[in-house]
């Protein structure tokens, strides 16, 4: 039977844009939303909308059998989980499955082992790709950490299995160190994945982070190129590129293809996201993870290849079969995107709730820019930071940051502080003009007093 | 807004503990100093801590755990 009526078990920028997805496919939405999101956006837009409970994520966005009995009641065929909150939780997507529901992403199966950074980390090697060197498996004491790792020097990365998104991770400098904070990690990964397995990698000192969206249907496999998102504050990602700059067509090549075939030995189904470090010295890329969803950045793939990802991700859900060939991919042009966060940067990113004064959004060619603000509303302080992405597409790299200067200009929000500032001034630093980062890039900019 | 009353400074969260296996920050018939954390407040996934702008011992909390504040709502009642 195919999808008639989605149920959006999410909220802001990203239930806005599955809402539009939708009412391209003549298909009706039904949005969930908590006591402080009665005057959200998506609320207003879909055809029918469902209160879940108060503010805090565990009682409304996260409550499963909740979400789960509104969409029957509604009589929704399908639930899309968008990203964050319940999207790469295995056993709601087996519940959704099992209540004769369709879930708008990969087998609950996949995602419970591509959640597992240490058995994801296993297949990628089955698969032929390369791992950043590590413990091959969890270091369940600092004795068994000594016994495994004498061959690395230090620093090294104390990962929490169960982590993921750049959370749960310790940089470690000796064994001193070591021994001081391994027990804090696994109790920290206990208490906040609720899984205290952890694993060692080896630090990479200035890599790139590179990934590459793939589609699958569960039969075809097809990737839609990378994306360079090295720009990160405290490893949350705040500007993405399409396509990867540092890439040569070589080893554009050979990620793209590696990526694929590890989403399609995994028998992968909807849209994810194979992530990289990449070493631009050796040029050697190391597997990262696999994020079991739609991406935040997806729109800058989106941009340069003309491809819908999240149509094509309802569209699989519906038991279609991916009609999109390899060969008639290609990529046109460059686009970035830069996260437009309700945090004063000025302020060390103090989160700034609030009311939207006034609101000018950019247009033009080439500009996009996808939100759920709108002149008025009150950004409630119960939920992420993420207000809207401006994302531009050009010709070419250098003419799309041009675009961006231009685009962030005539974005103007105000009665709130946000990321844009912090964008304005990014866009004019050289390293940045020459694509000349790497993950901490931004952390060591604001230290070294680059944003004043 | 009385004056013996600790207010939160952002709207939020409030937690009244550091981690859910941790003890409160601070209990009724404590004494508080100027400084002196009295609990947590999650804004947009990030923790800020609550500190004591005057001295004097708890009353009440006027907030429970894990309630949801606005910004200036009072958290804590003082006996000066």
């Amino acid at each position: 039977m195919s999808i008639s009526s989605i149920l959006i078990a999410n909220r802001g920028e990203i239930a806005v844009r599955i809402i539009r997805a939708s009412q391209e496919l003549g298909i009706s939405t039904i949005q969930v939303y908590s006591d402080a999101d009665k005057d959200s956006l998506p609320v207003k837009m879909a055809d029918q909308a469902v209160n879940i409970g108060p503010p805090q994520p565990l009682e409304s966005y996260l409550n499963q059998d909740k979400i789960i009995q509104v969409a029957l009641d509604s009589g929704a065929d399908a639930i899309h989980p968008g990203y964050g909150f319940l999207s790469e939780n295995c056993s709601f997507a087996d519940k959704v499955t099992k209540a004769g529901l369709k879930f708008i992403g990969p087998k609950g199966e996949t995602i419970s082992q591509l959640g597992d950074k240490v058995v994801a980390r296993k297949l990628a090697e089955q698969s032929g790709l390369p791992t950043v060197p590590g413990s091959n498996g969890l270091v369940e004491s600092v004795e068994m950490a000594k016994s495994i790792l004498k061959e690395f020097d230090f620093p090294v990365l104390i990962k929490a299995t169960a982590g993921g998104g750049g959370r749960g991770i310790r940089t470690v400098n000796d064994w001193e160190e070591f021994e001081r904070l391994f027990p804090v990690a696994s109790l920290e990964a206990k208490t906040f994945f609720g899984d205290g397995g952890l694993f060692v990698e080896k630090y990479l000192p200035r890599p790139r982070h590179i990934e590459v969206q793939v589609l699958g249907d569960g039969e075809n496999t097809i990737h839609v190129f990378d994306r360079e998102c090295s720009l990160q504050r405290r490893r949350q990602k705040i500007w993405e590129e399409a396509p990867a700059s540092p890439l040569n067509d070589a080893i554009r090549n050979t990620i793209c293809k590696k990526a694929r075939d590890f989403a399609h030995m995994v028998g992968y189904c909807g849209a994810g996201t194979v992530e990289f470090l990449y070493d631009e010295t050796t040029e050697e890329f190391y597997f990262l993870e696999m994020n079991t969803r739609i991406q935040v950045e997806h729109p800058v793939t989106e941009m340069i290849t003309g491809i819908d990802l999240v149509r094509e991700g309802i569209s699989i859900a519906n038991g279609k079969k991916i009609n999109i060939k390899q060969n008639d991919i290609a990529i046109k042009g460059h686009a970035i995107e830069c996260r437009i966060n309700a945090e004063d940067p000025r302020n060390n990113f103090l989160p700034q709730p609030g009311h939207v004064e006034k609101l000018r959004f950019p247009s033009g060619p080439g500009v996009r820019f996808d939100t759920m603000l709108y002149a008025g509303y009150n950004i409630p302080p119960f939920y992420d930071s993420l207000l809207g992405k401006l994302i531009v597409w050009d010709e070419n790299r250098t003419s799309c940051i041009e675009r961006m200067k231009r685009a962030l200009i005539e974005l103007e929000i105000s009665g709130i502080e946000t990321t844009k500032t912090i964008h304005q001034a990014l866009i004019d630093d050289p390293q940045v003009r020459q694509g000349d980062v790497y993950t901490s890039f931004l952390d060591d900019w604001l230290v070294n007093g680059k944003f004043t | 807004m009385s004056d013996n009353t600790i207010q939160s400074p952002l709207p939020g969260t409030f937690y009244r503990k550091s981690a859910p296996d941790q003890p409160p920050y601070k209990e009724v018939g404590d004494t508080v100093s100027v400084g002196d954390t009295i609990g947590l407040i999650e804004v947009m996934k990030s923790f800020h801590e609550i500190q004591a702008d005057k001295a004097g011992t708890i009353a009440a909390f006027l907030v429970a755990n894990e309630d949801a504040v606005t910004a200036g709502q009072s958290i804590v009642e003082l006996k000066m």
